[in-house]
């Protein structure tokens, strides 16, 4: 044997990272490890590009005549936060990045089961994102990022069409991956690795796939037709020649409520994860949390009407879904009810992922029940349209969805890079997240309350103090999200090296090193024990 | 290797069986039956689909997951159809109040 | 144990990788029963609000032409269903010649398509966008159902044209002896692709030509 490096593995060893040098091993990589990485750095720059969007929305805000920006301009300042934040942040985050990374990892195989496909998947995805940029830069688009018929098929003169094709293009990645996680769940698990062994966030993943599969085609063929109006003017959506504008709606919805659970279901799969390592105890509820991941699958395709309910739906229709709006929220508060107990009497630590579930914990279950206020036909009527509505989805995406990204990240950080992030700055930036968060949003609850509209880029004067308030925290959110940026990248080069499982976890992927070799697992394990079977190994010797 | 052969003979009975059904269906169409030929039309192209999936696509000897995969497949379009018609279809039952009615014609004209 | 070069890194054994690419595949077929399913939907709403037009429209169509074409496909399923049964078997010389027939079958459904039924169409002036003419009552109801017509078998026809080009491919990989009984995968995910697009046709044509009232 050579003589022990200094260095206690990462630069002697042959892993994932240092497998192979150069751009195009990792341009034309089919290590789903390494395009896990891809997607990191894209949606990251998404996230920056949305995130100034908004960064400018805020500050026009802060007056109420708007000095800032013509309100032409902040209506595509609005579209394009929302485009870029779903589509290009929110949809991909969770799934392409960490269940990518993870879950070959965690079921104990060698790849996805198309791993060809897998890289596909993230060119499409770049393709896509780039005509958005490209509808971005030569003008924008102010249809909000809802496309709503007949302004985008007929009084929309901006980049309707490019804006709508990038999110076109973007969909198809979304149905690979989903597509590949669902084949590689049900083909690959490792000997012994039943379904009811499996990680709760293979759970909440393959959940989510189901919906990518089912759900994004609809939105697919419905920007098609948004498309084929525009250009011909067909009159599909046109209630000038006979067509119906509230057909987009239906079709559009259809996909984009279910789109929702695309964004949260994989951030409640990490919440498990965290849950359980942070208070080293077994969930609770085991059967409960997995099957209310498929519940929330199959019953989010029931709801979509609850955005439509003062758009001239019926109103029969409307009881229909409002009464399935709330059975779609006893899944989600079961798996709430299920961690807090869970916690409970739990030898609970708090670093950083920790903070961040939570800060999952407390601002999804707000986000949550305003959304049964939503879901309750009579109030909708009065707070529809309102900045109630945003404070309502940005408490589910951003408290909820975002942070659990985020704890996500800092837990399998070591496992990704080998590297342990400072532990300091890291409670610090979620501490900062948390206030900046609350900040910025519960204002806009009230203000939706007090009627204030959403996307107008002026409101009456009484509404300025909480307008201020919400700029303000906007402001220190955006402090919060560069902190991690800046020692995650730190910490890839001067980071502490990081053992198999800096943690102390239970799961396939805490025993492999830290980083992975490209194959994952030197022989395939046998899987012989439940999840997260904390509480069953020896005490250990000090 | 799995993957079962299926006889040759078999493949050309369901084709023969799939002519026939389009035969029928296009007679149907010309005989007068009101509603009942939408039901007809549409019965017949599911038996179709139906013989095209089962052996063609050899559904009849595949697993139930993929078979599951399609029929989910077709539920959900059934939800997407039911849904939206529950709305489309049922408008015209709320009627405009009578003091509204009036006020349209005033601003029609 | 990688048995062969036709077992991927991936997977451990054969089967696994059938079983896998077989999901697969449903899987996608799933996505584009939804991608059809939005148009299908959007067809149903308007033909019911507009009956009388849709029907009319439905009328204009030419029965005989849509049927061959629906022997043609239905023709075509058999010879990629025996297609795919050849390679099992490992005979090379039938599965190309059963995959060059599906492709000559495609060809025609597209070329019949084109040449009779969409010519004629133009020659009319029924093609919303491109030269509607029709000025008869009911007008832009009729327009309409054109533009669905045009539209679900255009995009059809895309799908088609797609299944053509997956064909001359495994028609290249089959006579450059790819293809073997352990090793034949490809030929059956295109042959599910194919049928598929066989069952759209299947439900396009009755609801397309067969329920205008021809009576």
């Amino acid at each position: 044997m050579a003589t022990a490096a200094v260095e206690t593995g990462i630069e002697s060893r042959v892993h994932y990272l240092n497998a192979s040098y150069g751009i195009k091993s990792w341009l034309l990589t089919t290590d789903h490890k390494r395009i896990a990485l891809l997607y990191l750095a894209s949606i990251t720059f998404f996230f920056f590009v949305g995130g100034a969007a908004a960064v400018l929305m805020r500050l026009n805000l802060i007056s109420p005549q708007g000095s800032l920006l013509e309100p032409a301009t902040y209506n595509k300042l609005f579209s394009m936060h929302g485009i870029i934040m779903v589509f290009l942040f929110m949809i991909p985050s969770i799934p392409a990045v960490l269940g990518n990374f993870l879950v070959p990892m965690m079921i104990g195989a060698r790849d996805l089961a198309f791993p060809r496909i897998n890289l596909l998947s993230w060119y499409v995805f770049m393709v896509g994102g780039l005509f958005t940029l490209y509808a971005i830069i030569t003008g924008g688009v102010n249809t909000g990022w809802t496309f709503y018929t007949p302004l985008s098929t007929t009084y929309a003169n901006t980049n309707v069409i490019a804006a709508a094709l990038g999110v076109f293009i973007a969909g198809f990645s979304s149905i690979l991956t989903g597509l590949n996680f669902i084949v590689t769940i049900h083909k690959m698990r490792a000997p012994g690795l039943t379904w009811f062994r499996l990680p709760l966030f293979i759970w909440a993943i393959y959940a989510t796939s189901v919906i990518q599969i089912l759900g994004t085609p609809v939105l697919a063929i419905t920007i098609v037709l948004v498309a084929l109006e525009r250009l011909i003017h067909v009159g599909v959506f046109d209630p000038a020649v006979g067509g119906d504008p509230v057909l987009f709606q239906h079709l559009f919805w259809f996909y984009s409520h279910p789109a929702v659970y695309i964004m949260i279901l994989p951030s409640m799969g990490v919440m498990s994860e965290l849950v359980t390592a942070f208070s080293k105890k077994r969930i609770f509820g085991y059967s409960f949390i997995a099957f209310s991941s498929v519940a929330i699958a199959a019953v989010s395709f029931l709801v979509w009407g609850h955005h439509m309910f003062v758009a001239g739906q019926s109103i029969y229709a409307g009881l229909v879904f409002s009464l399935l709006s709330f059975a779609v929220a006893i899944p989600s508060a079961i798996k709430v009810f299920n961690w807090t107990a869970t916690l409970y009497k739990g030898s609970v630590s708090y670093q950083a992922p920790m903070l961040y579930a939570l800060g999952f914990i407390g601002l999804f279950t707000m986000g949550g029940l305003t959304g049964l206020f939503l879901a309750t036909l009579a109030v909708d009527v009065h707070v529809h349209g309102t900045y109630f509505v945003v404070a309502h989805f940005h408490y589910i995406m951003v408290g909820g969805a975002v942070m659990g990204y985020l704890g996500g990240i800092h837990f399998w950080w070591p496992k990704i890079t080998g590297r342990l992030y400072p532990e300091g700055w890291a409670r610090l930036a979620a501490a900062i997240l948390f206030v900046g968060f609350n900040l910025t949003f519960f204002p806009q609850y009230v203000l939706g309350y007090l009627g204030m509209p959403r996307r107008y880029a002026v409101y009456p004067a009484e509404f300025q103090v909480l307008n201020v308030m919400s700029s303000a925290g906007a402001s220190i959110l955006g402090v919060g999200y560069l902190i991690p940026l800046v020692y995650m990248i730190w910490s890839m080069r001067y980071g502490p090296v990081a053992g198999p499982n800096p943690w102390g976890a239970k799961g396939l992927e805490w025993q492999t090193p830290s980083p992975p070799p490209t194959e994952n697992f030197e022989e395939t394990p046998i899987v012989t024990e439940e999840a997260y079977a904390y509480g069953t190994e020896e005490p250990q010797v000090a | 290797m799995s993957g079962h052969v299926v006889p040759k003979k078999l493949y050309i009975l369901v084709f023969a069986a799939l002519i026939v059904f389009t035969g029928l269906t296009t007679g149907v169409a010309f005989v007068n039956l009101g509603k009942w030929n939408t039901v007809a039309a549409l019965a017949i192209a599911v038996c179709k689909a139906s013989l095209v999936a089962l052996f063609f696509m050899h559904l009849r000897w595949s697993s139930g997951l993929m078979r599951m995969v399609l029929v989910a497949a077709f539920v959900w379009f059934a939800i997407l159809v039911t849904l939206t018609l529950s709305d489309e279809f049922t408008r015209q039952w709320t009627p405009v109040p009578s003091s509204w009615e009036a006020r349209i014609q005033q601003q029609v004209r | 144990m990688h048995s062969s070069a036709a077992l991927a890194e991936q997977f451990d054994d054969l089967q696994q990788q059938h079983e896998a690419s077989s999901l697969g595949m449903w899987l996608f077929l799933a996505t584009e029963v939804m991608f059809f399913g939005g148009l299908f939907t959007a067809y149903i709403i308007f033909r019911n609000f507009y009956l009388p037009a849709f029907e009319a429209g439905s009328r204009l169509l030419d029965v005989r032409i849509g049927a061959f074409n629906t022997a043609v496909l239905l023709c075509s399923s058999l010879t990629m269903a025996l297609a795919v049964r050849a390679a099992q078997l490992g005979k090379k010389g039938l599965l190309i010649t059963f995959l060059l027939l599906t492709l000559l079958l495609g060809l025609t459904f597209v070329g019949v398509k084109l040449a009779f039924e969409w010519r004629h169409d133009y020659l009319e002036g029924l093609v919303p966008g491109v030269n509607w003419t029709f000025s008869g009552p009911d007008s832009q109801h009729l327009e309409l159902f054109f533009c669905f017509y045009f539209f679900m078998t255009g995009v059809h026809a895309l799908h088609m044209v797609i299944g053509v080009g997956i064909l001359t491919v495994l028609i290249v990989m089959a006579a450059r002896g790819r293809f073997s009984p352990q090793r034949y995968n490809a030929v059956e995910m295109s042959g599910l692709y194919w049928h598929f697009v066989d069952i759209v046709w299947i439900f396009l044509f009755p609801l397309l030509y067969l329920i205008g009232g021809r009576y």
